[in-house]
């Protein structure tokens, strides 16, 4: 039985859905102020990342890079509402590419089980 | 802590400090402009030691294998043994011609002693007998024979000064390159091109319009030149003589005041932005001031355009 990733597209998967993700969040008003960075490229890697992570992919992530990866959005009011916002437009893109339903929630779970971390909690 | 060894003499790094701004901060005088690891002015060569990666983004394999690197960027963890970029590095070139061309450009054209292996678009370190050095794009094919420069008249600027009022044809100079990776590929005719910029940002622009025109280009190919006024602009009769020979390709002039008969008004993001659509398959190329050539990548981005698809050439100016 194939892995969530390979069920997903794998690699390929991340690279097509990671500029529709990121534009969304881009364009969103209730989280684009903690991506106000003039490093799009760096950004755009650390999108890839969380992507691939949450796909069920390989990822080095350990709970205390997340906190402190977060650490400083922390400080500017990142909370648990701006951690739905990211699972919503992660969902919405995944819907954009025909994912369905059920897969969407898988992807959701894995998003959430780092929320603590996340969030410094 | 840490140490650079050069020529002879060892200087001690403090945590935090680029080898540039250590060897600048002990009164040695190596070159530099951007101080951002972009124009390769202040490129050495390691001897001994470990040269970080990060230290040698943008440089050709070759150089990078010889463990060269930019010191304005380059935070080794240990100690060093560098010394200056050797002359195989650096290209002799005689002056050809120097013209004023209007909105204060001048068109500097060089024979270099040998090929640089340029394409055009890319850029070269142009640098005087005393270290100067400062980096212009490139708006000339190899083909051309001759490279072509286009240097605005910055106020007090010395190199720009220099060439206005010191430099005669045959005037001895060297070259340093090229870089950059705003140059035309071939292998997709059919891809629609987008070229924007403002002030010089024309002359890569320009070499890069030629080019794939000279390669048979069959997609559109539009260039947007942004100035504040009319007198901003320059090469006005080439890119119209150009856009005559040529059906799929465009020259938009764009500029925020005084806009007349055949000239769009407005900021130029905006009037771009307004007027190309379905950016998901074109290939951009921006060139010019880092504000807007920067703020437009990000707002082509947001309109559709690929990241991948987009290159940006942001003209850092030289720092003191």
């Amino acid at each position: 039985m194939a892995t969530l990733y390979e069920r997903l597209g794998g690699a390929p998967a991340v690279e097509a859905a990671v500029d529709i993700f990121y534009r969304k969040v881009l364009n969103d008003d209730r989280i684009k102020h903690f991506f106000d960075d003039i490093d799009m490229d760096a950004q755009i890697a650390k999108q890839k990342g969380f992507l691939t992570m949450a796909f069920g992919g390989p990822n080095n992530y350990t709970g205390k890079d997340l906190r402190a990866g977060h650490a400083r959005l922390i400080k500017m009011g990142l909370n648990d509402s701006h951690v739905d916002a990211v699972i919503e437009n992660l969902g919405n893109t995944l819907k954009e590419l025909g994912v369905p339903d059920a897969t969407i929630g898988e992807v959701a779970a894995i998003a959430n089980s780092v929320r603590a971390d996340v969030l410094n909690k | 802590m840490p140490q650079i060894h050069f020529e002879g003499k060892a200087y001690e790094r403090t945590a935090g400090e680029s080898v540039l701004d250590s060897l600048l901060r002990h009164g040695l005088k190596v070159p530099y402009s951007c101080k951002a690891g972009a124009c390769q002015t202040c490129l050495m060569q390691a001897r001994e030691g470990v040269v970080p990666p990060k230290s040698q983004t943008g440089l050709k394999e070759t150089l990078a294998a010889q463990k060269y690197f930019l010191s304005c960027v380059c935070h080794p963890d240990g100690d060093l043994h560098i010394c200056a970029a050797g002359d195989e590095t650096k290209i002799s070139a005689t002056v050809a011609s120097i013209e004023d061309i209007g909105a204060n450009v001048l068109r500097v054209k060089l024979n270099a002693a040998q090929p640089l292996g340029h394409r055009a678009g890319q850029y070269l370190s142009l640098l005087r007998e005393d270290g100067l050095a400062r980096s212009y794009s490139i708006a000339s094919r190899p083909e051309d024979g001759l490279l072509e420069l286009h240097v605005r008249l910055i106020p007090n600027g010395v190199m720009s000064t220099w060439l206005k009022t010191d430099v005669k044809p045959g005037a001895a100079v060297r070259v340093q390159g090229p870089s950059g990776h705003c140059f035309y590929v071939t292998g997709k005719p059919d891809q629609p091109l987008l070229l924007a910029g403002t002030g010089t940002g024309l002359a890569p622009l320009y070499g890069i319009a030629q080019d794939a025109l000279a390669n048979g280009h069959t997609a559109p190919i539009v260039l947007y030149h942004g100035a504040r006024n009319p007198s901003g602009l320059y090469l006005i009769p080439e890119l119209k003589a150009l856009a005559a020979k040529h059906a799929n390709f465009t020259y938009n002039a764009c500029v925020l005041d005084d806009a007349t008969d055949g000239l769009l008004g407005g900021a130029l993001d905006a009037v771009l932005l307004s007027r190309e659509k379905n950016l998901a398959q074109t290939r951009i190329f921006l060139c010019g001031d880092p504000a807007l050539v920067m703020g437009l990548r990000k707002k082509l981005f947001m309109a559709g355009a690929s990241l991948k698809q987009i290159f940006a050439d942001a003209f850092l100016p030289s720092v003191k």
